[in-house]
């Protein structure tokens, strides 16, 4: 239970930080397609007999990568590349799932999320990839905050916004591949997108916002797990519902106009 | 005097068009140069070009005597402000978050209130960049390119959109700091009379430059001001 829950901080923080940063650069998506294609991985590693979630990461990070150069290449649009990129995971998977003999009990809880089962080693390595990911973001913040908000006058202030771009293709993808313990895949862009737009509502800076999206992500996850485990239901299910809620609440103060400008 | 860019024969060919054809000039330390040429000339082009923004050009820009092929260190010493910077409406960042982008180093807020007080957007800077008039962005960009020092102000066609009373301020910002802080502007407008009253440098693109050199030579050869007129009108009416 305790594990469950500072898992579920961890991945809390980190999607809200990374999720933040798709959001603005109009990849809402990109989290679920990334998790997608993990569902291809962790066919692949069920199909191996390796250990699903190194599969799904491998297979993640790269798919990711390779869109994401074929995006810039041909210029396709970031909506089109992500339905490539959605689309081809799930087919791989099922024909692979089809091969190896259909669903298992083990993919339907990489679907939906298993946070209340995740181990000790699980919430080391969710920790470290947090901690890891933070640091990175931490030393690079205004680089990454600079090209999300403009590439070109990014570039022209001598950051190197390709590999910008990049570093934040390969940390979304270890991110949500990290969280699918926590949500499953189904509901990945959930925790990426909900807490930030509900965030981005209350009219503030770059920092403030972080801070709120973070901490609204963090009481979802907690209060959700705690509910789940009171009233033994899914934690997944749970967890987003307490975001919509809070991006309900947020909608209705602003339209009541007590949240008018500062 | 000191020559701070040197261009040699650039071309520059898109798929489909010819933007920029055999364009010779130089520019040195002080001027303050209007580029003058009716939509589609190649202005931006150029900027792009001498900005690292587009590579594919044939021929050679140099910076303080370097090939910019060679290096970008140029680029720590310009401040550049965009035709139309696109961003997020609702982007979260503040006024101050926008400013503070532009420095390279660790953040120096007293710096950062400096530059927003003489820009009149000190009261601004709380607020959120897309909640902003356009002629209150343009500001908030114009603080951002300047709050690195930079020798050289790039500023691609800055008042479209803007109302007259904002675009006099901004011209006497402009004229305040070629004259007292000595910064080389390079600037493009479609707007002749301004650029009669603040360039002391001319440079009239049209695909090819067909004129560079002082600002009374050209403004005081009708023949050359009526060519220019006439080319604007021609490409004005091609659109239409
Ligand atoms: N990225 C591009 N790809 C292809 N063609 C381009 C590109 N950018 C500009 N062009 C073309 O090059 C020519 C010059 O365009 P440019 O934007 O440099 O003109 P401009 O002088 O800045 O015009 P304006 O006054 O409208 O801003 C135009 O014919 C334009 O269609
Ligand atoms: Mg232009």
């Amino acid at each position: 239970m305790h594990r469950a829950l500072i898992s579920g901080i961890a991945i809390a923080i980190l999607c809200s930080v990374i999720g933040l940063f798709l959001v603005l650069r109009r990849y809402s998506l990109f989290g679920d397609a990334i998790a997608h294609s993990s569902f291809g991985g962790i066919a692949l590693g069920l199909l191996a007999g390796v250990y699903p979630l190194w599969t799904a990461y491998g297979v993640s990070i790269a798919s990711a990568l390779i869109i994401t150069k074929i995006k810039d290449r041909y210029n396709i649009s970031g909506d089109a590349s992500i339905a490539v990129l959605l689309s081809s995971g799930i087919a791989v998977g099922l024909v692979i799932i089809g091969l190896s003999g259909g669903f298992t009990i083990d993919i339907f809880s990489f679907l939906f999320g298993s946070i209340l089962l995740v181990s000790v080693n699980d919430t080391v390595l969710i920790l470290s990839l947090t901690g890891g990911i933070l640091i990175v973001i931490l030393l690079l913040y205004r680089q990454i905050l600079y090209s999300t908000f403009n590439e070109e006058q990014a570039k022209v202030s001598g950051i190197p916004v390709e590999k910008i771009n990049y570093l934040i293709v390969f940390m979304a993808g270890i991110t949500v591949v990290t969280s699918i313990q926590l949500v499953g895949v189904l509901l990945i862009s959930a925790l990426f997108v909900i807490p930030n737009v509900t965030a981005i509502m209350y009219g503030k800076g770059f920092k403030q916002t972080a801070i709120i999206s973070m901490s609204f992500s963090i009481f979802s996850v907690v209060v959700g797990i705690l509910l789940s485990y009171i009233f033994d239901i899914t934690p997944a299910g749970t967890i987003v519902l307490l975001a919509i809620s809070l991006l309900a609440g947020t909608m209705g103060i602003k339209s009541s106009g007590l949240l008018s400008k500062s | 005097m000191l020559k701070i860019v040197e261009i040699e024969n650039l071309t520059v060919q898109y798929p489909d068009v010819k933007a920029l054809d055999d364009v010779s000039f130089e520019i040195n330390q002080g001027d303050f140069l209007g580029i003058i040429g009716p939509n589609g000339a190649g202005k931006s082009t150029l900027f792009d070009s001498m900005l690292g923004l587009n590579t594919k050009y044939k021929g050679t820009i140099k910076f303080f005597g370097e090939d910019i092929r060679k290096s970008k260190n140029y680029l720590k010493e310009i401040g550049y402000v965009p035709q139309k910077p696109i961003f997020e409406k609702n982007f979260p960042v503040t006024v101050t978050d926008v400013v503070r982008m532009g420095l390279r180093n660790e953040s120096d807020e007293n710096k950062i209130d400096e530059i927003l007080q003489q820009l009149w957007i000190h009261e601004l800077r709380n607020r959120r960049i897309g909640e902003l008039s356009g002629g209150q962005q343009q500001r908030v960009f114009i603080a951002k390119a300047l709050i690195i020092n930079p020798r050289i102000l790039i500023l691609d066609e800055p008042v479209t959109g803007i109302d007259q009373q904002s675009i006099d301020l901004f011209y006497s910002i402009l004229r305040e700091l070629n004259s007292k802080q000595k910064i080389t502007i390079i600037w493009s407008s479609h707007d002749l009379d301004a650029v009669n009253q603040l360039a002391n440098h001319v440079a009239c693109l049209n695909r090819t430059l067909f004129f560079h050199g002082e600002s009374e030579k050209f403004f005081s050869n009708d023949e050359l001001v009526k060519q220019y007129s006439e080319a604007s009108m021609q490409e004005h009416m091609h659109h239409h």
